[in-house]
Order: structure tokens, then sequence, then C-alpha cells
């Protein structure tokens, strides 16, 4: 709503008030555009059927690889789309050269049979004992997660087709067995980690959850293979490693819950969607195969459904098969489930507002999206509702023609209709009335021809402003709990909103003496009106006006402006304040002189009263008071020049030039080497003095222990002087005191012995 | 006159020459090294006069490094000299070492200085 008074200030200013009613109307659209867009939460429909048509097109009879076959394949079967493209003959061709080639890999050959298991080609050609031989090999010397997860992948892929076993069993007496499954069970799960995450192999230090997922799987698949029972207690180690693995679970300021990993390495980075999609694909097979409960609270369930959900229609393959495929994982779970555990088919709430098609469409443009859902209806589902509470008056004048209801629409994630259950408003807030409900476990009346639920808002004289409904939904049967998740509470933000009405408007002019009134007009604020008032620096100006609520409540509103504009473009914002039930405003011309800077003449008069509840909010001119003020003194402030275009403030700035020192001059290079080489006459000056001189080493210790000493004195200068060479070259001051540290005792020590023999020696010396 | 003045000159000089032909070799050679230091000091401000100041610390950590060892090599002379009573008792080796040590905490200062 902020923007619409942006908006609408804008056009004023570019003078376009003629259009301004038509602009408003545009600008109330786009606001409520702008908040539906915030989530919308819609379950699997139509729009993903069109999207899995435009994202996965074969090209030339393919999809391309057989991983992104099977991707292809898989969607279109859980949308029920399978018999869209004809892909067979040239697939299954692939299919067979990937099953019949000894070059391939475990990863193709998981995926030929993948295909295979949708497509069912020619199986007499397959030699699929070979292929389980080779597979149960692979799973002997298996010892990276990966290589665990195809094997068995494609071992469960070759035993799950009854009708291949059938075949094979009859033909050579063959059936995939695994012999070992304790070991290989034990193998995969001691890559564990004790947060409930997975290592890739045992060297590899990272651990993730994307593995963790795949481990699953590849557990789900080893206990389904077994020859004899798998060791329960070890299921039930794994069961607590699923709820521990669900404790890390990341969330979103929406509700909504998903997996992540942190990546060293960005060559394998998983999206968070590739990476809850491994987890709900893992805990839903090992959930499948393992009997008794598993304690997953169905809120982080509900959570993780909603998170695919939230992606709404996604625009790359990928996304789209991992988020079809997770969501069927969660939905068809139940059909195979024979255990009383807790994952898990969900049904998400929707709310949404039903809408006849009879009614008038003027109102229809401020909400953003419309589905037909039954022919006869129009649904929108969105986080942020647009609810009329008028619709009780509108029904006086209009009769039967508007018919709003907030209604309840409640589905599994792909749309299916939810069993008997209630739905229940438990709370309503409104915004002004903070922590105390309005409303309490209101029950939702159920509409058995649209299965729908609704509330009728007229009973319960909800007033106009922002409320947070908060439903739960409780199902009839006590069986049916086990098998769905409905989330506990479910929270949606409304606004209500409504036409509010102003009375009692006024605007005086009053004497300075005790307020008698000089003028009085009476203000009709529905429609543009233009008084004329004079006035003069001892009077006073006084507006007043009554805002009430359909219900008959004060109104508060965000904004409620008063402006004063001269003729000059100097402007005036005052606030008006709200007294009692109504909205006063008092000017006192006098101490107002020095603030309007003693400009007399026209003053126009505009007023603002806007809300995001209020449908009638506007931006209004009155009309225009004459005021005449006193002469300015000498010393009066002049008033700031306005700027001459306010679309300048978008415009680009000034650029900004950066100013460099610059460098400082330096001699010619010649120069500076003539004087470097100058330096060194003195010095060999003073070699040159010493052999002059006749300096010799006649006092040099001749005696190897002094003579060491005397060396290693010398070195020992020559080394501090280096340090300093180097301290001054590359080193920092601590490495070099440091270094010190070592050199100057080492120094202190033959110094000392050098000088105290040289010291004897002369004392000798003096002394002979 | 001007004549009289330059043999006055000349005569000074040889008598300065002789008196200070008596000075022992080893103070001849502190002599010899502070001359070598100061001109080396001098080269440098020389040049300094030449091509102006900058780098300011590079030209000042390099003519204090030379006056801070001739007035170093002053102060060893002093020590080591045999007229001076003052310093009689004092081994002309301890005065040594005291001048390499000063020696080294001035280089170590300037090397720091000279950025």
């Amino acid at each position: 709503m902020h923007s619409l008074f942006q908006f609408l200030r804008i056009i004023d200013l570019a003078g376009m008030s003629r259009y301004r009613w038509i602009l408003a109307l545009l600008a109330i659209f786009y606001s409520s555009l702008s908040i539906c867009t915030a989530s919308i939460v819609r379950p699997i429909s139509e729009s993903h059927r069109s999207a899995a048509l435009e994202l996965f097109v074969p090209v030339d009879e393919s999809f391309g690889s057989l991983e992104n076959t099977y991707e292809a394949l898989r969607t279109f079967e859980i949308l029920g789309l399978e018999k869209t493209y004809d892909i067979s003959r040239a697939t299954c061709k692939a299919v067979l050269e990937s099953l019949g080639s000894s070059s391939s890999t475990t990863k193709d050959l998981f995926y030929a049979l993948k295909v295979n298991g949708i497509l069912k080609c020619q199986i007499e050609a397959i030699n699929f004992e070979g292929i389980a031989t080779n597979m149960l090999a692979v799973l002997k010397n298996a010892n990276s997660l990966p290589d665990f997860y195809y094997a068995i992948g494609s071992l469960l892929l070759i035993k799950k087709k009854p009708y291949f076993i059938d075949n094979l069993a009859q033909k050579h007496g063959f059936e995939v067995i695994l012999p070992d499954s304790d070991g290989a069970f034990h193998s995969i799960k001691a890559l564990s980690q004790s947060d409930g995450r997975w290592r890739y192999d045992s060297n590899g230090a990272e651990s993730s959850t994307y593995a963790a997922g795949m481990a699953l799987e590849a557990l789900a698949g080893i206990v389904y293979l077994a020859d004899s029972e798998v060791d329960q207690s070890m299921i039930g180690v794994v069961k607590n490693d699923i709820v521990k693995l669900f404790d890390i679970i990341k969330s979103y300021n929406d509700g909504t819950l998903y997996f992540n990993d942190k990546y060293v390495h960005s060559s394998d980075y998983k999206s968070p969607l590739e990476i809850s999609a491994a987890v709900v694909r893992g805990v839903t097979s090992f959930a499948e195969v393992s009997s008794g409960k598993l304690n997953i609270p169905g809120n982080k369930i509900l959570g993780l459904a909603k998170f695919f959900l939230s992606i709404g229609v996604p625009g790359s393959s990928k996304d789209l098969f991992h988020q079809i495929e997770s969501l069927s994982c969660l939905e068809n779970n139940r059909k195979v489930s024979f255990n009383a555990f807790v994952v898990i088919n969900l049904f998400v709430l929707f709310f949404l507002l039903l809408q006849d098609l009879h009614s008038t469409c003027h109102l229809t443009s401020r909400h953003c999206s419309f589905i037909d859902i039954k022919g006869s209806t129009q649904v929108f589902y969105a986080d942020l509702y647009v609810i009329d509470v008028n619709f009780k008056f509108r029904l006086c004048c209009m009769a039967v023609e508007l018919n709003w209801f907030p209604k309840v629409d409640v589905t599994t994630v792909f749309g299916a209709a939810a069993p008997p259950l209630t739905v229940k408003l438990v709370q309503a807030f409104n915004s002004n009335s903070e922590g105390k409900p309005i409303i309490e476990n209101q029950e939702l009346h159920f509409d058995k021809e649209n299965s729908i639920h609704y509330l009728d808002i007229a009973s319960l004289k909800m007033d106009v402003g922002k409320y947070k409904l908060i439903f739960e939904v409780s199902l009839h049967n006590l069986e049916d709990e086990s098998k769905y998740a409905t989330g506990g509470l479910t929270s949606f933000s409304a606004f209500f909103t409504g036409s509010i009405k102003i009375d009692k408007g006024e605007l005086a002019i009053l004497n300075s003496d005790g307020g008698s009134a000089e003028t009085i007009e009476k203000l009709d604020l529905s429609t543009d009106s233009s008084l004329s008032l004079s006035a003069n620096h001892l009077q006073k100006f006084r507006l007043s006006f009554q805002l009430t609520t359909p219900l008959g409540h004060t109104f508060k509103p965000h904004q409620v402006f008063l402006k004063l504009r001269h003729e000059t473009k100097v402007e005036h914002l005052f606030v008006i304040d709200s007294s009692a039930r109504q909205y006063k405003l008092i000017l006192d011309f006098l101490g107002l002189v020095e603030k309007f800077y003693y400009l007399s003449g026209k003053y126009d008069i505009e007023l603002t009263v806007g809300d995001s509840t209020m449908e009638n909010s506007f931006l209004r001119t009155l009309g225009f008071v004459e005021l005449d003020l006193p002469e300015p003194p000498e010393k009066a402030a002049q008033p700031p020049p306005q700027p001459a275009d306010p679309y300048l403030r978008y415009g680009p700035k000034e650029e900004i030039t950066h100013i460099f020192r610059a460098p400082e001059k330096r001699p010619p290079k010649e120069l500076s080497l003539a004087f470097l080489a100058l330096t060194f006459l003195p010095l060999i000056g003073f070699i040159i003095g010493l052999i002059r001189l006749g300096v010799n080493l006649k006092f040099f210790p001749s005696s190897p222990g002094p003579a060491a000493f005397s060396i290693l004195f010398h070195a020992g200068i020559a080394a501090v002087l280096l340090l300093y060479g180097l301290f001054w070259l590359k080193l920092d001051l601590f490495t070099a005191l440091k270094a010190l540290c070592f050199l100057g005792p080492f120094l202190i020590f033959v110094g000392h012995r050098t000088l105290s023999y040289l010291a004897s020696t002369s004392a000798k010396l003096k002394s002979s | 006159m001007a004549k009289s003045t330059s043999s006055d000159v000349l005569t000074l000089i040889r008598s300065l020459r002789s008196a200070y032909a008596a000075t022992p070799t080893n103070l001849k050679i502190i002599d010899l090294y502070v001359v070598f230091a100061i001109a080396t000091a001098v080269i440098q401000v020389v040049y300094m006069g030449i091509v102006g100041s900058f780098p300011f610390n590079s030209f000042l950590s390099g003519v204090l490094s030379c006056v801070g060892t001739a007035v170093l090599a002053v102060c060893l002379r002093i020590q080591v000299n045999k007229e001076n009573k003052e310093f009689k008792d004092l081994p002309p080796e301890r005065a040594f070492a005291d001048f390499v040590l000063c020696n080294l905490v001035l280089h170590l200062v300037i090397m720091n200085f000279l950025g």
C-alpha cells in the first residue's frame, strides 16, 4: 500500500489528476500483485503437466542419456502422461546395448534396468543372470557408497519384477538372493556418522546428507533382497539414524523444511532440492521394508512437502523430476505401507476464496492468480488473501450477486481429496489487539458438493484490518491419523478490507479571541470539492472529521496528512492526530508565520487518508486558503529553492573523479649509480690507508682454540650484519629479533673469549 | 704578507704531520675509519643536495649510520688513547667490545628506519 501512495503522489506531481482514478485502480491492482507473489503454495496441477511436456522433449526419439531418459519417463509416469511420446524403439535399443555391453559401468546398468522397468523392453534378449552374478561380484568388492547403491539397486530391479522372476526361474532355475546380507548391511552402516549423515567411502572425511539418502535406499534394498531376516536390532539402529538426520533439517522463515550440505569442493555441488529428494527416497524406501514405527514428527514431513511445493513449477527438467518423484514418494507411501508407521501421506491445507461467476468483476482485479478448477468457480491460492467484509452490506443492495466466503480446501500434495475431516478455525488475531484472539474454536462448514470447507464471515462480525487465522485439521477416523500428516496448526495472514465511512467533515477559520468561528465549511469528502477560504496571521485553521468502519468502530489509518502548498511550490506537511473518535488539526498561523517564510498568498489544501485495509483511501484537494501574513523582517529565512523536477532525484549522479597523488620525482638512474660508485671510494681509500699504515694480523691468535673463537667472533659479526641486510630486504622485525636473540648471546660468548685472550696476551707482553 | 702566511701554513702543517707521525698505529687506524665514515656521509649529503630529499628516511638513515659510527669510533679512540689518564684502567679490548655492541645496536635501529 505504501507503494500505492508513492505512486499516487507521483501521478499528482505529474499533473495528471484527470486520470487519477484510473491510475489509482491500477495502483491497487499493482499493489495486490506484489502481495500475492510473496509465497504461493499449490498442489501439483495441470501446470506441472504442461511444464513436464515442455521440459522433456525427445530429440530423435531419445531423451539423451539413460539417466535423463529415466527421469523423463518416471516424471511422465507419475503425472499420468506416459502415452505422450513413443520412444520405446530407439530407447530399448540403447537399453539392450547397455545391458549387453561388457564395458558398461554399474551406474549405466542401473539406469538401463530402470528404463527397462518402465518400458518393458524385449526381455528374452537380456542375460539377467549374468548381470545379477556381475552385480553380486561388484557388491562383494564394493567399498564406496555409490558402488553399493548401484549394485543393490540393480539387483533389486531384477528381483522386483515378478514377470522376470517367473520366466527366469522357469528357464534357468535362477533367483536373486543376496548371500551375505548381514555383511553388506554392516559395511554400509560402517560409513554412517554420529549425526545421521553418511560418508561416501571409508577414506573420505566429509559426511553428506545426500549420501545418507543413498545409503538408506541401499539398506532398504538389502533388507528386501536378504535371504534370511536382517537383524532387527540393526534396523532399530538405522531408524535411530533417520531420526537424528531429521534433527539437522534446515528451515526457511515460511515454515518450509529442507536438507542441505556444506561443500568444500564446488565440483560435487548438489542443490537442496536434490539432497532433500534423495533423503525422501531413502527414508520412504527404508520405512517400506522395516516394521514398526518411525518417530518422525508429522510437521517435519509436511514442512518437506511444502518445500517441494513452494518451488512451484520448476524451470529445469532435473528439478521437476526431483520435485515430482519426492512428492510421489510421500504421496504413495500409504499404498505400499502395511505397517503402521507414520510416514506418510500428507495433505496440505489450502486456503482459498471462491467467487461466483455471476458476481460483478470490478473487485476481482485485486486478486492476482486465478485457476479454473471446477468450471463454475474460480479459485486462487495464496498465503495472503483479501477478503471483503463489506459483502454483507453489498448483499443488501445487490441481492445475491456477490458471494464471498473464505473457504478452505484440504487436499494431498497431488490435489487428491482428503479423507473425512473437520477444519477448525482455532484462533483469529487482529493486528490491533495484540495477543488476544478475536475468534476461537470456530468450526468450518463443509460443502459436500465441492468438497470445500467454508467459513461464514457475516456471523463472525470481523471488522476491517489485518488478521492472522490459525486453522487446525482433525481427522474423523483414528486409523487415518497414522497415515496422514496434517502438520498441526496452519496459519494464514489475511487482509479484511472495506470502505471506511468519512463523516462530520468540517473546515473552519477561527478568530484568536476565544475561538469564535469566522467561517465554517462543511466537507463532503466523498467527492472532490473546492473550498475557498481566507485568513490572516491572527486567525486559526481547524480541520476535523470522523472515520468509521463498516461495523461502526473508529478507524485509525496508517496515514493521515494535511498538506498546504503555496503558489511557489513551497510545501508544508502536517500529521493529523486522532483524539477520542475524531481526527482534528488546529493550525495557529501566528506561530507558523516563520515556518511559512512570511509568504502570503494562495495555499492549496490537500488531505491524504490511507491504509492497506481501506478500500477508499484517497489523496484529495479540498480547495485553497488565501493567507495574509505580515511583511518579513530583514533577517527572515528565505524559503528553500524547490527542485525543478522531482524526477531529477532519480537521474544519474555526478561522476566522482579520483585524484591520486603524483609520484615523487626520481633522479636519473645514471646519477644514482654514479653516486653509488662514489660511496665506495672512501672505503677503497680506507683500505689503501690501512695498507699504507702497515696493518697486519700479527696479533691474530695462532693456537687452534683461540683462533677458532676469533674466527667464530668475526663470523658472528658477519652473520648479524647479514641478518640486518635480510631484515631490510624481506624479514619483519619480529623474525629478525628472534634470530638476533640466538645470535647475540653467541656473539657475546665468543667475543668475550677472544677479547679476554687478547687482553691476557697483551698483559703478558707488558709484564715481560 | 701573503707569502709569509703561506709559509706559516706550510710550517704549521709540517709540524702537525711530524707530531701526528708519533701517534700510535691503532689510533691512526681509528682516525682513518672516522675519515672514511665522514667522507661517505658527505657524499650522501652531496647526493641529497643534487636530487632532493625523497625518500627522506633512507637518506637520514644513511647519513646517521655514517655519523653514528664515526662518533662511536671517536669514543673508542678516546678510550683506547693511553694519554687519557681517565681510562687508564680500561683495557682496549673492553673498549672494542663496547664499540662493536654499540655499532650493532645502532645499525639495528638504522635498518628499521631505512624502510
